[in-house]
């Protein structure tokens, strides 16, 4: 299921694999560590600190800062058809830091280091096999969830 | 502790070989190194290869470029972390004499990366970064290191004017080496104008993909000794590593593991970054020569970019930096550079480098770095 998780995968298969599950779903899920309650985004299965196995997912709001960004001109396969696009780095709010496009609530002029984002689930439309991923907006915007399974 | 010193050292000229084979590239930089140490090729008990898989059809080079220099059955084995293969050589040939198991052994740094089609060299490009959760997203070698551009110039106030500085540089320095794979001066308006690639870079920003090799010959102290040479001594070796994901990292403005290698590097030696004349350092984008000096202790961190607007890594200045024209003009063979810095780095130290020469070059280091700073080598080099 792994392999839903971005434009193209490379990884179809992990312990995290769920990721992918819940971001369809409209959730953003960081990982804690049963063990010694370490938390972090992006999730992880095993734990760096106390080398625990077991772990469970803990959604998280997607709030964050702009730590630094780039636009891409010159794309490598797979993304010709999408190129220019920019790539930003959040600091998330509840720990940890995230890579993703600039979503278009923010046009390139207004890109500042420091200023405040919403990290939103998406899902690739028109598309025959599932695709999803996350896009870096203005705090505020909104998007639709599934309701909780379970 | 005994010393390992260097004893030969060659260089084949760098940039689209479509001549010749990554053996055959090899072989050139060989005969020079065995050449140069004058020694004969029987007394080399073992080699290392430095070469990242990926760009060869041919698999596991260490073995045709250890028959083609006819070097069989000495053993050989291959290092590979990236863009540091070449320095990753370096060091386990050390160990290697320092433990005691060999005397004498070269090291190869070749790559040939032109052989690839554009399509095979954009679809590697889009595997550089941590491919979970990165790469899902078209990061880019250069989106990378622009990305640390971009935070540099917001915390520090580095200017496209002072990256773009660091091309002009090494540019002046490619044109009078005649193994550079480009051999011309450029001016600051004629990179300024090129093509963007990964804002704020632009063509001029970024290093050129090469083919290419390069070769040492190190021995033990004894054996050095009795060259009757100049002898060039590693004497600082310093390696670290940081995370994949540069999600992981604490900042985007320096690497860690350059941090961590040079104090290593500084501390066996027994110098400081002040004692230190010439250096080769890792200018696969503009934005990392500036970092490196920062990372090195030429200048405090943040004061990079003043660094090189006053030109002060000129030779003549207070480190001269890429005298050889660095990764920027020579080409980056990915495998040969660790090694070709090497050279520079001795052939300065022996005064043997023409009008690039360092006046009073007595300690200079080499500064490779794998991807993104997964790793950093850092080696001290001083004369006798």
């Amino acid at each position: 299921m792994f392999g839903w998780f971005g434009k193209i995968s490379f990884v179809p298969f992990s312990k995290v694999q769920d990721f992918a599950v819940h971001l369809k779903d409209g959730r953003l899920m960081g990982s804690v560590c049963k063990g010694c309650g370490y938390a972090t985004f992006p999730p992880r299965a095993d734990c760096p600190q106390c080398l625990a196995g077991e772990f469970d997912f803990r959604e998280i709001g997607g709030r964050g800062k702009l730590y630094t960004w780039t636009r891409i001109s010159a794309a490598p396969t797979g993304f010709e058809d999408v190129v220019p696009y920019t790539l930003g780095v959040v600091d998330l709010e509840e720990g940890g830091r995230l890579v993703a496009w600039i979503g278009d609530t923010i046009p390139e002029g207004e890109i500042r280091i420091g200023m405040g984002v919403q990290v939103v689930p998406r899902m690739m439309e028109e598309r025959e096999e599932i695709k999803v991923y996350y896009t870096i907006e203005k705090p505020g915007t909104t998007w639709g969830k599934a309701p909780p399974s379970g | 502790m005994s010393r390992v010193g260097v004893i030969g050292i060659g260089h084949g000229k760098f940039g689209r070989r479509s001549d010749a084979t990554v053996q055959e590239l090899a072989f050139e930089a060989f005969r020079l190194a065995v050449k140069d140490a004058g020694i004969a090729r029987e007394e080399i008990d073992a080699s290392v290869v430095a070469a990242v898989p990926e760009y060869h059809k041919q698999r596991s080079v260490a073995g045709v470029v250890q028959e083609y220099l006819n070097l069989n059955p000495a053993p050989t084995w291959l290092t590979e972390v990236a863009c540091a293969s070449g320095s990753a050589a370096i060091r386990t040939a050390w160990m290697a004499i320092q433990s005691g198991l060999h005397k004498v052994v070269a090291v190869i740094g070749c790559q040939k990366m032109t052989e690839l089609s554009t399509g095979e060299i954009l679809a590697l490009m889009g595997r550089v970064g941590e491919v979970q959760w990165e790469s899902v997203f078209g990061t880019t070698f250069p989106g990378y290191y622009a990305m640390f551009a971009t935070r540099h110039m917001h915390e520090f106030g580095t200017t496209r004017e002072q990256l773009l500085q660091v091309a002009v540089k090494n540019h002046f320095y490619g044109a009078k080496n005649k193994n550079a794979m480009f051999q011309k001066e450029i001016s600051l308006p004629t990179a300024l104008a090129s093509e963007a690639v990964a804002s704020p870079f632009c063509v001029y920003d970024c290093c050129a993909n090469a083919d290419g090799a390069a070769c040492l010959i190190l021995a033990d102290e004894g054996r050095a000794r009795a060259s009757g040479k100049k002898v060039v001594w590693l004497d600082g070796v310093g390696c670290a590593s940081a995370s994949m994901s540069v999600l992981r990292r604490p900042n985007l403005v320096g690497l860690p593991s350059a941090v961590e290698a040079a104090r290593q590097a500084y501390k066996a030696a027994g110098v400081t970054a002040r004692d230190i004349k010439v250096a080769e350092v890792h200018d696969c984008f503009t934005i990392a020569e500036i970092m490196a000096y920062e990372d090195l202790g030429f200048c405090k961190k943040g004061e990079g970019g003043r660094f090189i607007e006053e030109k002060r890594s000129y030779v003549g200045g207070s480190v001269a930096v890429n005298a050889d024209g660095g990764l920027k003009a020579k080409g980056h063979p990915i495998g040969a550079t660790g090694v070709s810095m090497a050279h520079e780095i001795v052939s300065q130290l022996r005064g043997d480098a023409g009008e690039r020469q360092v006046p009073g070059a007595d300690v200079g280091l080499t500064h490779n770095v794998g991807g993104i700073g997964q790793y950093t080598f850092v080696h001290v080099f001083k004369r006798d």
